[in-house]
């Protein structure tokens, strides 16, 4: 696995096709690291020239903006426009939503305007640009598959079909939730709900939203976001279905039917 | 020449009353911070054609979406009528357009009676719906006694205007064949139901129903444009205003607050260039003032559809968030500063104030951000960033963040990660790959 830093690559005076945002779970949380690996891995694969911050990478403020903490936000995204215009980025990819969208809708008010791409849309157009082939469907050809929509790619900022395309690709049955696209329902763990325990209510969301997705009978959920990764893992957990049911990252699927884990 | 005397009166007296109720309506917005200058202007009368005009989201849901535009286009087309019936009344002449437009007349009156029955079997299913299918979201906690009869009375009262009509028109046709004074309108279709009901009586008799319909049809229109303005329907007007004000970022995009920018710079040493920072006063809002113009807007554009928190998730799984309420909250509060100062009292220092005695903590703290309600507004409003603007001062200007909050502050402050790891090892899963 091979994972470029930009100050290496810029010390040697190369200028990569992208940056690869990899966002705070992406780095540390230990079930999120291995759809970032899993991501870098299909870059390798695919040829596309890369580069990740590294240690220069800082949370993007998201979680202190609507948690109303604009001070720390605009510290952190101030700080990090700073790294990213010194670098000259032009175009960022992040697996995380929050990250996306953060980067893409916030930052340009504060100085930092780049092409910003979640990795849904980039593997999207990976596939069509048929830098990613499918030989067959591998291991997914007529497994029924359904998607959770992440609020912040859905809703936030209406990116509904790119993922399902990611997934159509891999020839799998996709089947839909009760709710989807525009009224997805949320993971419970968006607008800083993350770091602390939900207000008191007869139920957690994620077991709501868990429940939805196994009446559908898919033996896999597709995520596309850290967050709604851990809700929906243990929304699985706490109804016993671990073991029947499995909840992957887009990059993860991709890279199983690549033979690329 | 009574009549004409008295209608000058009524409509003088309606139009005192419904003048001074807009003015103090307008003086509950400016309590907000101006909107400024809008953009994208071209974006904005585009949602006021195809949300508020032309009821794009509501069709989201066909069947109420349906029935809805029968009220809705009868309330534009009747309202056309009112205009005779205006012009009667102060000159005292009787269906002043029949002679100019002939068959033209019976036709339009056609289609008025159409949406009159129209308007009418729709309020009979929206009561239906209410009181007797009792819909989960007009009986959620936030639906108290009054927002439950406000409803109840908007729709009652159309049904009594829409029957006041057909029966108007009804007397008037019987009389057209017994009095030359009475122009002649062309069969009327459904008023001509309500006929046999009539035939027997007197001709005085007909007259005084006829008269007293006509009555109490355009008093009564005067009458609930009055109650209009203290009531949830008033969404009527303010959905227009409100999706011109609607925000047209992405949904995801949270507004940018220029003043802490400022202090950010300064802080950061980045300050060429950097105008000094106006006066801060508060970050965040505690209070309807705090809120900005739009978002007052909002609140009156409200109409209490239940749509929104019937969609988010923090209400769905029992939490005590309903962004309907938080709605309904700015607008109470708004009511009752604005009361309070137009009879010179205390108005905001009346030691109440939005955040804590109409919205808590609890509440927004529960929200997950997910934008579920503002995609279901059917007119664009924004709960959300009424949400956001409290947690900031809760944040900022309390530091009463719950404790867990607090921690991940403390985490992004110190490790620029919001869990406890050192930066340092941020780079670390390429290592072990």
């Amino acid at each position: 696995m091979n994972v470029p830093t930009l100050a290496e690559l810029t010390a040697k005076g190369e200028i990569p096709e992208i940056l690869f945002w990899v966002g705070c779970a992406g780095s540390y949380d230990d079930r999120y690291k291995r759809v970032t690996k899993a991501f870098v891995k299909i870059l390798n694969a695919v040829g596309v020239k890369f580069a990740v911050l590294g240690t220069e990478e800082t949370c993007t403020g998201d979680p202190a903006r609507r948690a109303g903490n604009e001070f720390l936000f605009q510290m952190q995204a101030m700080n990090n426009i700073q790294v990213l215009n010194g670098y000259g980025i032009k175009k960022i990819v992040t697996a995380c939503p929050h990250c996306f969208n953060t980067l893409k809708n916030e930052y340009p008010e504060l100085g930092g305007t780049y092409e910003v791409i979640h990795h849904a849309t980039f593997l999207q157009q990976l596939i069509n640009e048929g830098r990613i082939k499918v030989a067959g469907g591998g291991p997914f050809k007529g497994k029924k598959i359904t998607y959770h929509d992440s609020c912040y790619l859905g809703r936030a900022n209406t990116i509904y079909e790119a993922p399902r395309a990611v997934l159509e690709a891999l020839d799998a049955d996709l089947v839909e939730m009760k709710h989807c696209r525009a009224t997805g329902l949320c993971c419970g763990a968006g607008g800083a709900q993350m770091f602390k325990d939900a207000e008191k209510g007869k139920k957690e969301i994620n077991l709501e939203r868990a429940e939805e997705a196994l009446q559908t009978g898919a033996g896999t959920i597709a995520v596309a976001c850290p967050f709604c990764m851990t809700m929906l893992t243990d929304g699985v957990k706490a109804k016993e279905k671990e073991d029947e049911v499995r909840v992957k990252d887009l990059a993860e699927l991709i890279a199983e039917a690549q033979g690329l884990t | 020449m009574i009549q004409q005397v008295l209608f000058i009166f009524a409509l003088a007296f309606f139009g005192f009353v419904i003048r001074k109720r807009v003015l103090q309506l307008r003086n509950n917005v400016r309590l907000g911070k101006p909107i400024g200058k809008t953009n994208r202007e071209p974006e904005r009368f585009r949602n006021v054609l195809l949300v508020a005009f032309g009821q794009k989201k509501m069709f989201k849901r066909f069947i109420p979406a349906i029935l809805h535009l029968f009220i809705y286009v009868g309330f534009l087309v009747i309202n056309l009528e009112v205009l005779e019936f205006i012009i009667d009344g102060l000159t005292g002449t009787h269906r002043i357009f029949a002679p100019y437009l002939g068959s033209f007349y019976t036709g339009l009156i056609n289609i008025f009676e159409f949406l009159a029955v129209a308007v009418l079997l729709a309020c009979v299913f929206f009561l239906i719906r209410r009181n007797v299918l009792k819909l989960p979201r007009f009986w959620s906690a936030e639906m108290t006694s009054w927002p439950r009869l406000d409803a109840n009375l908007i729709l009652v009262t159309e049904i009594v205007l829409m029957l006041a009509i057909l029966t108007m028109n009804a007397a008037d046709q019987i009389l057209q064949t017994r009095d030359e004074h009475y122009t002649i309108t062309g069969s009327l279709y459904f008023s001509g139901f309500l006929m046999p009901l009539f035939q027997n009586a007197g001709t005085p008799a007909l007259l005084l129903i006829e008269r007293c319909a006509w009555w109490f049809h355009i008093i009564g229109i005067l009458g609930f444009a009055v109650y209009i303005t203290y009531s949830k329907h008033l969404h009527i007007f303010m959905a227009f205003l409100n999706t011109y004000y609607a925000k047209l970022e992405p949904k995801g995009h949270i507004n940018n607050m220029p003043v802490v920018t400022n202090e950010v710079k300064s802080m950061l040493g980045l300050t060429q260039g950097v105008t000094p920072p106006a006066e801060p006063g508060r970050f965040g809002a505690k209070d309807v003032n705090d809120l900005s113009q739009a978002n007052l807007i909002a609140a009156y554009a409200c109409t209490e559809c239940g749509r929104c928190t019937s969609e988010c998730p923090a209400n769905l799984t029992g939490k005590k968030l309903s962004p309907r309420k938080i709605m309904m909250d700015t607008r109470d509060r708004m009511e009752e500063v604005g009361h309070s100062l137009a009879k010179g009292g205390p108005g905001l220092n009346d030691g109440k104030s939005l955040l804590g005695d109409y919205i808590t903590k609890e509440e927004i703290n529960a929200c997950t951000s997910c934008n579920a309600c503002v995609e279901s507004c059917p007119v664009l409003i924004n709960p959300l960033e009424i949400i956001v603007e409290l947690r900031r001062y809760v944040a900022m200007e309390e530091s009463g963040s719950p404790p867990a909050w607090n921690a991940m502050f403390q985490n992004i402050e110190t490790n620029f990660a919001p869990w406890k790891f050192s930066a340092a090892d941020r780079f670390n899963w390429a290592k072990d790959a």
